[in-house]
């Protein structure tokens, strides 16, 4: 088996057989869910820190559970903090948790690089739960599973992302992990919300969207936050709404078997048509489900690193 | 008190001098020959002697954030580095915009100071971009230049102002050039880094537009301008233009724009975030080019210490800044002069001639007789590794910490006093 971290902190850093591993690890977790007894010991005795500087529920859960189908002590740690308070240290709250003998800590920030930071001072393993525009690696392995299963293959498949992709972690992690593995990638999205240099990354670059949708295998469409709107990125909702909501006129102009993925919560009648978000087309609750086994994935193979003690420092 | 140094090298930019022989000083001052045998004679074998390096932008942070540095720790960090005069900027705890401030810091260097402290006033009254400061009273305190560094005057009228004023002073206005808005939130340099970091950017063009406004009120004005810490090659050709206008505008550079580029960013290492940011490797080809044909006046440090718990924090928290009085004269001929971008004459002026003339510091930046003995002495061979337990300041915030150098200050004098050697540290 090829994956030798002390840390999960981004897709940017990992080969393809990495990524490869945690998916192949993963099947055998999800296969596990249908049984009765939905719950393996590999984390027996292990505690596993949920620290959450930003709220999410959907992510929290998700780790919540695989940590305990592994058998896994959890603690959740919410700071009800979106803006940073000055002269809070993050690193001493992490160094608190790690002197009460936190294995893993899981971190959700609003700012990027927290992560990275707690890496470097810490010897628990960090997973990066989302951190600022950065990366949501695990959001990106749980779309390349999602991608996976119903395509067989991600090589040639032609993924278009859509919306704030400037602010999207989860565009991010997408990005490294399917181009990694030969996909074509589009984004599409108003150019105030597109990085300029977003190309350099090998993605192909759309405003209109229906110029973008053209022939495409799975859409992912992105959460809008509503503040935007106030930062002058784009002048209305109901702009946006008019140029890139997913509606199923829209839909139409993809591959027949298109699939529609979102990593949620979801804005009904903003960036998604509900209709479209609950066609046959669509594979949202699945990513829940692969999104707890892709988890549960990660947090063995980062355990077993642990064991070995002879891991790779993250970059 | 009086010295020889003998059989030196001396690189004297202001009289051209580039040739072998003695320096002789006495009563704090360079002298053509003593007027009886010298106290101390120092074996120039080997060594290099410049005047003393001038550094025109330093944040020696007394009064008020004592935490990071002092006048006592920074002097004695400068006079390793072989800085025998630093300028401070004003943002000092309370800011540097009152005549009792300015005594203060003359006062402290005086009594504590290792090397020639010279202070920077405010533009405005608190550094707030809205009232001219007591700009003559300040002058008379003894003020070298005045500036707003980190909180730039937006109002463009009242930089008018600024620049129309000080005329009668003779004072440079020094600009931290950056367009607020534009930069807002940024904490790196806006690009292919910045995204893929997911990090705010701040665009070339938040410096480059007020580069130009301050050009065109300079224009306007008739004032004398410096434009600080130049980091883009936009203002590089801005200022290379004004220039050949005829315009009164000088600038600098620090030695990490000519040196590192944003790719360093990576691991969200903050010793790699200062403001202006990080460039391109487009805009540090452009500040050598800037460099090499004049445009660019100085090298300054832009010495900004930050404790290690105000710097282990997130990225954006972190704050700006990052040491320097240690490393510049390494980073110079290591990068300029080593890499033919610069004579080692051309080098040295940067921080000698071109600072004391731009800033009216009539008697420094020279070996002439007459002028004030501040003498560095350098050992262009000395190879060595920049240490974190070896600095001086009392902050460690430095990108170059475990770089390998060849060349640096060896010994350091300043008004005819050796406050600095390499063997034995600081002698008091
Ligand atoms: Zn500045």
């Amino acid at each position: 088996m090829s994956f030798n971290r002390k840390d999960l902190l981004g897709l940017e850093h990992l080969d393809k057989t990495e990524i490869q591993t945690i998916i192949d690890s993963a099947r055998p977790f999800k296969n596990m869910f249908t049984r009765s007894i939905k719950k393996a010991p590999a984390l027996v005795g292990k505690t596993v820190v949920n620290l959450f500087y930003e709220p999410s529920t959907r992510t929290r859960t998700s780790f919540e559970v695989a940590s305990k189908r592994l058998s896994a002590d959890v603690v959740n740690i919410a700071t009800a903090t979106s803006s940073v308070v000055k002269g809070e240290s993050l690193v001493d709250t992490a160094k608190t948790l790690e002197a009460m003998k936190a294995d893993i800590i899981i971190i959700r920030h609003t700012l990027a690089g927290t992560p990275e930071l707690l890496a470097k001072n810490l010897n628990a393993s960090i997973i990066n739960a989302g951190d600022g525009f950065h990366e949501h690696p695990t959001q990106g392995l749980l779309d390349l599973y999602t991608m996976y299963e119903k395509k067989k293959k991600i090589e040639g498949l032609k993924v278009l992302l859509v919306g704030d992709i400037l602010h999207s972690r989860v565009a991010k992690s997408n990005i490294w992990a399917l181009t990694k593995f030969g996909a074509k990638v589009r984004v599409a999205g108003p150019p105030t919300l597109i990085p300029g240099k977003i190309s350099e990354l090998g993605v192909e670059v759309f405003y209109n969207l229906d110029e973008a949708i053209k022939d495409v295998d799975v859409i992912n469409i992105l959460r809008i936050q509503m503040e935007r709107q106030q930062e002058n990125l784009f002048p209305s909702i109901h702009e946006y709404v008019e140029l890139y909501q997913l509606t199923k006129e829209r839909l139409a102009k993809a591959k027949p078997d298109v699939l529609i993925m979102h990593p949620g919560p979801m804005n009904r009648g903003i960036e998604i048509t509900s209709e479209v978000a609950d066609c046959s087309s669509a594979v949202i609750n699945e990513q829940v489900t692969n999104g707890i086994a892709v988890r549960m994935a990660v947090l063995y193979l980062l355990a077993a690193a642990r064991k070995g003690e002879n891991y790779v420092h993250s970059n | 008190m009086s010295i020889q140094i003998k059989n030196i090298n001396i690189v004297d930019p202001s009289t051209n001098t580039n040739k072998i022989g003695d320096i002789f000083i006495e009563d704090g001052k360079i002298v053509e020959k003593l007027s009886k045998p010298a106290d101390e004679i120092i074996d120039g074998k080997d060594k290099t002697a410049f005047p003393g390096l001038i550094d025109v932008h330093s944040h020696v942070r007394e009064p008020g954030q004592e935490e990071k540095e002092t006048i006592k720790t920074g002097t004695r960090s400068a006079a390793k580095g072989g800085i025998t005069t630093v300028f401070c900027m004003p943002n000092t705890k309370p800011v540097t915009d009152n005549a009792p401030s300015v005594e203060y810091i003359l006062m402290k260097a005086q009594k504590e100071g290792k090397v020639n402290v010279f202070p920077i006033g405010c533009i405005t009254k608190g550094s707030q971009g809205k009232e001219l400061a007591e700009i003559g009273i300040l002058k008379k305190a003894g003020i070298v230049a005045v500036s707003d560094d980190g909180q730039p005057v937006a109002n463009s009228q009242i930089m008018r102002r600024a620049l129309e004023y000080t005329k009668m002073f003779n004072l440079a206005v020094i600009s931290h050039c950056e367009d607020k808005e534009l930069a807002r939130n940024g904490v790196m340099n806006a690009g292919k880094n910045s995204m893929i970091f997911g990090l705010r950017g701040i665009p070339n063009q938040s410096e480059e537009i007020m580069v130009s406004r301050d050009i065109m009120l300079c224009e306007l004005t008739g004032g004398k301008l410096h434009i600080a810490h130049v980091s883009t090659a936009g203002s590089v050709e801005l200022v290379r233009q004004a220039k050949k206008k005829g315009l009164n505008v000088t600038c600098e550079t620090c030695p990490h724009y000519f040196t590192l580029t944003d790719d360093y960013v990576q691991n969200y290492d903050t010793n790699f975030k200062m403001n202006p940011p990080l460039r391109t490797q487009k805009d540090v080809d452009a500040i050598k080019e800037g460099l090499k044909d004049g445009t660019i006046d100085c090298i300054a440090t832009d010495h900004a210490p930050h404790t290690l718990e105000e710097k282990n924090r997130e990225f954006d928290t972190a704050p700006f800044g990052i040491i320097g009085f240690e490393t510049l004269l390494s980073l110079t001929l290591n990068e300029l002069v080593d890499k033919n971008i610069l004579t080692l004459s051309e080098a040295i002026a940067k921080m000698t001639v071109n600072p004391a003339k731009i800033f009216s510091l009539d008697t420094r930046g020279s070996l002439k007789a007459g002028s004030a003995a501040d003498v560095t002495i350098a050992d262009l061979n000395h190879e060595y590794e920049f240490k974190k337990e070896d600095i001086l300041s009392k902050s460690k915030n430095s990108p170059f910490i475990g770089r390998k150098f060849k060349g640096c200050a060896v010994m350091t004098i300043v008004g005819g006093k050796i406050v600095w050697t390499l063997k034995d540290g600081i002698i008091n």
